[in-house]
């Protein structure tokens, strides 16, 4: 019943590496979009006051690790996971690992990855990659962002584990030893329980600047930024929120086209047309925030960077607000009527 | 997002990979599809180096100025900043900042610029000695 392992691409990394482990245990059924929406991989906050690479910091994405950890929990698969102090024992702990051929998951800097081209290699360390052998001094490295499988040496593996700074990886790795295939019962009830600490997630948390509010949030300090900035810095702060909206593993457009395919898939498993409506505004959320990012690229092209125009951009970030907010407003009836019906 | 509105524009990921995005067929089902790359983000990470050279630029002026010491241009080169510099090498931030100084940094031991030179993944001569060099950021 296990498989051998395969080599999976996605568009976001946590979503393969949780993909990849699960496949490996012989789960069929899994793909991205699930992992996702189990997962509860949707997300967003702009936190005030502090600076990140000289911009605002702003996230599309939950804690690292918690796609993973979540998906698991929901599914009742039994996972370990560890971080540790001395680099030498983590490595050991992973060469037992694979030495016993269980593929493992590892939180990663991308900044000591060479196989990924240059532009891409900044202090950041949330990346997940899988590590599934070991050749010589060579890990075999499967990145789900990448089209093929690759290899690192064992220094630069070792290096991009022990990374520092924000969320420091500590060596963080994570696997399933032995797992069976959950029925199809808790499946559904796990969907419904990553859909409502989802919606727990954009609709209710506490303050305004994180969930949905958070976009508002967003919205508003555009309005200023032009003012109290300077077109030039207005300019690399918009870019900055399209780079950690758009690029590789993030995604701030690609994540609403995943969480509406997830909700597509969904429905195979409760009944046909249940979430079409609510899919059909996340791909609609998803287009926004591509209108948006393509906006704010005129602003720090020069093209456009009159405040009308920074206005515009902020009018469309409300109007994904006002999208996003009732688009879970409805999911959440929802997922409460199919809860009572008892699936 | 249609598939064939998914754009196919140049980007750095070029000759390394392609990004996966999941796209809406004509039956109205995702599916996923590949993508070499979107202008769009690709000019905003463009400017983002454009700032990082400019900053690098700066950082080995001053040190041909004798207005800052290597480990403040490595600092940048290496995207780097002071708390981050910290973690790496376990100096306090006070210490790193008096390090920054051309005539703290000629004073300095083997052993603390070994430290330096480890984050940096450069010799110790290489610290010292390679700054005059074009920069150009590699590695």
């Amino acid at each position: 019943m296990k498989e051998p392992y395969k080599h999976i691409q996605s568009a976001h990394c946590e979503n393969g590496v949780t993909v990849t482990l699960l496949k490996a245990q012989g789960f069929e059924f899994m793909s991205e979009p699930l992992a996702f929406g189990i997962g509860s991989g949707l997300f967003y906050i702009h936190i005030p006051l502090i600076k990140f690479n000289n911009g605002p910091a702003v996230s599309f994405r939950t804690m690292p690790g918690r796609i993973f950890k979540q998906t698991c929990k929901f599914l009742n698969i039994p996972y370990k996971t560890k971080r540790f102090r001395n680099p030498a024992k983590a490595q050991d702990f992973l060469d037992g690992l694979l030495s016993k051929n269980i593929i493992t998951g590892c939180q990663t800097s991308v900044f000591y990855l060479s196989y990924l081209p240059v532009e891409y290699r900044f202090h950041f360390n949330a990346h997940n990659i899988v590590v599934y052998g070991k050749e010589n001094d060579k890990y075999l490295i499967s990145d789900t962002v990448m089209e093929n499988p690759t290899e690192i040496s064992s220094e630069e593996l070792n290096k991009a584990r022990f990374a520092k700074g924000m969320y420091a990886p500590r060596g963080h790795l994570y696997y399933i030893e032995e797992s069976v295939v959950p029925d199809v019962q808790t499946v559904k009830s796990a969907i419904i329980k990553g859909i409502r600490r989802n919606v727990r997630d954009m609709l209710y948390i506490p303050g305004s600047v994180g969930g949905v509010t958070g976009i508002k949030y967003t919205a508003q300090k555009i309005r200023k930024w032009r003012q109290r900035l300077g077109e030039r810095k207005a300019g690399q702060y918009l870019g900055q929120i399209v780079r950690m909206q758009e690029e590789i593993g993030t995604g701030g457009g690609g994540f609403r086209y995943i969480y509406a395919a997830f909700l597509q898939e969904a429905e195979s498993y409760f009944e046909k047309g249940i979430f079409s409506e609510t899919s059909e505004d996340f791909t609609k959320a998803g287009n926004l925030w591509r209108d948006a990012a393509s906006k704010m690229a005129g602003v720090y092209r020069g093209k456009n960077t009159s405040q009308a125009y920074f206005n515009e951009i902020a009018d469309l970030l409300e109007e994904i607000f006002n999208l996003e907010k009732s688009a879970f407003k409805k999911l959440s009836a929802t997922a409460k009527q199919i809860k009572q019906n008892r699936f | 997002m249609k598939r064939k509105e998914l754009p196919q524009d140049k980007s750095a990921l070029n000759g390394y990979t392609r990004e996966l995005h999941y796209v809406k067929d004509e039956d109205g089902v995702y599916r996923t599809a590949l993508s070499t790359g979107w202008e769009v983000k690709s000019s905003a990470l463009n400017n983002a180096w454009d700032e990082i050279n400019k900053e690098i630029e700066a950082a080995r002026l001053s040190v041909i100025n004798e207005v800052k010491s290597p480990i403040y241009y490595f600092m940048v080169k290496n995207l780097m900043n002071v708390s981050l510099l910290k973690s790496y090498t376990g100096f306090y931030k006070f210490q790193i900042r008096r390090h920054f100084n051309p005539k703290t940094f000629r004073k300095l031991s083997d052993k603390k610029l070994q430290k330096y030179a480890t984050v940096f993944n450069i010799t110790v001569d290489e610290l010292k000695n390679s700054i005059k060099k074009p920069t150009k950021h590699s590695d």
